[in-house]
């Protein structure tokens, strides 16, 4: 019989992520599925009744906490004393987590600890005959896998919008305390803060509808025979103001500035998307001047709606992975769809 | 006040990302298509890792490098042939599977006996680099399992800048949502750290450093020890590649202005 046990930690402001009712809703299909489990959730923080309360009205008969201004900080020393500790503590055998940068970096500890597995990046989840798989994708999202393992406790990071998020409601939980004793060896490490970009220089927005990503094609030279890079600056980042987008790059275009060429100063690796870099997920894409074959694609792996914007026609960033090519000068395009998203939003 | 660190970088090789891959099904679990034959590289978040280790060697007189690295003996060879000409290391090899298919914990506990046994090991002095995932099995779960395994409770990922400050501590910059780094001081060593890109530039060849390395890379090769990765209790009921290929609507010869209202009244749907 499986013990499944959701770990959760609060924001800052002692709310729950969706990310977290996206693992919720996983565990609760996983626990419907399979007779006689019970389903459980553990919350760190600095206080964590407000959030058991928020999601109260969920599938699970237990809720265990632990508290403290110790756990408030994102640090890998507490939060997997903390995570051990409440899994102990649920004896679980299934542990579901949301693979928030947080957990991400604690979960793999966590099965190591309780001497399990960890699988992270999860998609999928899936029961049947008693046996639960999880489904994940290797070689930078190039093939999918399903899996099944044995061996518990069982650690599964689930990727942050791979899931719809559980909408069970609020109401009055009541959370059995984890007392968590720390050594001086586990406060070593201070959180001192974070560093951002202005707020009108971010660029990159999870939550944005729509990912926007340029290549290298508005570096190079255009029908006059001379770049534009100030003028595609300026269309970019027209763009994604009007849009509200986030904007993703190909590795060609990131690397032409790491190189200390003055090509897109706002583009860093944190926008890279692809092979080497992040597979966002958002509800549309819209790619411009990209071009490559199937490598360079996975980018938008998770990108449902895709229209593309290429002077090739055969472009393989394009054919047989966008919904609609456009075959146009993206400098032209991107000017007026900027005027008309001015205009819209001046009316 | 200057530390001599002793920098263990993990990582191994994958497949040349520009390849087509394939799964196939073989006596072990899945693999690739013609796997052994496929040009392989040094994977490339562990690069960035060896990259960085070295600069905060050059940076702390006395410190030192070594690249523990499993995968299979030929392949290994092969790749070292290039990324021995970067920058100065001591490799550790272990002759096994580099799959993406091999399970993390097997890893792991193959990666830190292989750490534990370095010459002259001194944990206080330590600090294991690696790649924050691989382009491989990409779970970004073995080097946390691989410091729990040496003991090491500080412990940071998605990592982009480290800073040796005056006092000793480091301070770490590790990638977090949208965007955005965390910024977190550490007292000092041991400490391990899953590099993202980093900020350093891919070194260009140095036949001289390629020479010194290799002195210490071909016995390596030679004594790699065998090791097996079972993946116990592990079973893979499909691995495929994505179906879904889009019928593409090709729009030819459309004026901007007509394309901008098309996507304009697609981006507010």
């Amino acid at each position: 019989m499986e013990t499944i046990l959701v770990l959760a930690h609060t924001e800052a402001d002692g709310s729950l992520a969706r990310s977290v009712r996206e693992a919720l809703h996983a565990a609760a299909t996983l626990h419907k599925s399979l007779a006689g489990s019970k389903l459980v959730v553990g919350l760190i923080g600095d206080k964590v009744q407000t959030a058991a309360n928020s999601i109260a009205a969920s599938p699970a008969t237990k809720y265990f906490g632990v508290t403290g201004a110790d756990f408030t900080q994102s640090r890998y020393a507490t939060d997997v004393a903390a995570a051990e500790a409440i899994s102990q503590a649920g004896q679980a055998t299934v542990i579901v987590a949301p693979a928030t940068s947080r957990w991400a970096r604690v979960l793999p500890g966590v099965a190591q600890r309780l001497g399990g597995r960890a699988d992270t990046h999860v998609t999928g989840v899936a029961a049947a005959d008693g046996k639960i798989s999880v489904s994940r994708w290797y070689y930078r999202q190039r093939m999918e896998g399903t899996l099944t393992r044995t061996l518990r406790p069982w650690v599964i990071g689930i990727d942050p919008g791979s899931q719809t998020a559980c909408d069970c409601g609020a109401g009055a939980a009541v959370v059995e305390m984890v007392a968590v004793t720390l050594t001086d060896a586990a406060r070593r490490t201070t959180v001192v803060g974070l560093r951002e970009p202005q707020a009108d220089a971010q660029t990159i927005r999870p939550d944005a509808q729509l990912l926007f990503v340029t290549g290298a094609g508005w570096t190079k030279k255009q029908a006059d025979g001379q770049t534009h890079v100030p003028e595609a600056e300026k269309l970019i980042l027209g763009f994604l103001k009007q849009a509200r987008a986030s904007l993703g790059s190909s590795k060609s275009l990131v690397d032409l500035g790491g190189e200390g060429q003055t090509v897109l100063p706002f583009l860093s690796h944190l926008n890279q998307i692809g092979q080497t870099g992040a597979t966002p997920r958002h509800a549309k894409g819209l790619s411009t001047c990209c071009h490559g074959e199937e490598p360079h694609t996975v980018g938008w792996r998770f990108i449902n709606e895709r229209r593309a914007i290429s002077l090739d026609p055969n472009c393989g960033w394009a054919r047989g992975k966008a919904d609609v090519l456009y075959v146009a000068d993206a400098f032209a395009v991107i000017t007026k769809v900027n005027e008309l998203l001015a205009a819209g939003s001046a009316a | 006040m200057s530390i001599a660190y002793q920098i263990v970088v993990c990582g191994s090789i994958v497949p040349d990302p520009l390849q087509t891959l394939e799964p196939v099904a073989s006596p072990t679990g899945p693999a690739l298509k013609n796997e052994m034959m496929l040009p392989a590289v040094l994977d490339p978040w562990a690069g960035h890792a060896l990259f960085e280790a070295a600069n905060l060697a050059k940076n702390s007189p006395g410190s030192k490098v070594w690249l523990v690295a499993l995968g299979p003996k030929a392949k290994l060879q092969q790749v070292m042939m290039t990324v021995a000409q970067k920058v100065p290391f001591e490799l550790v090899a272990l002759d096994g599977s580099s799959s993406g298919f091999t399970d993390a914990t097997e890893t792991a506990a193959a990666l830190a006996e292989a750490i534990a046994a370095i010459p002259g090991f001194d944990q206080s002095k330590l600090l294991v680099f690696g790649g924050w995932e691989s382009a491989s099995r990409g779970a970004g779960a073995t080097l946390q399992m691989v410091g729990e395994r040496l003991g090491i409770l500080d412990q940071f990922q998605g990592v982009d800048e480290l800073k040796v400050n005056a006092d000793g501590s480091l301070e770490i910059l590790e990638r977090i949502e949208g965007g955005k780094h965390q910024v977190s001081r550490c007292a000092s060593a041991p400490a391990v750290l899953g590099w993202a890109t980093g900020n350093l530039p891919e070194p260009k060849n140095n036949p001289q450093v390629g020479m010194v390395n290799m002195r210490t890379v071909m016995p390596a090769l030679q004594k790699a020890k065998p090791t097996q990765l079972a993946g116990a209790g592990l079973s893979f009921a499909s691995v495929a590649l994505p179906k879904q290929r889009r019928e593409t609507q090709i729009v030819k010869d459309q004026a901007p202005d007509a394309i901008a209202k098309e996507i304009v009244a697609w981006i507010k749907q």
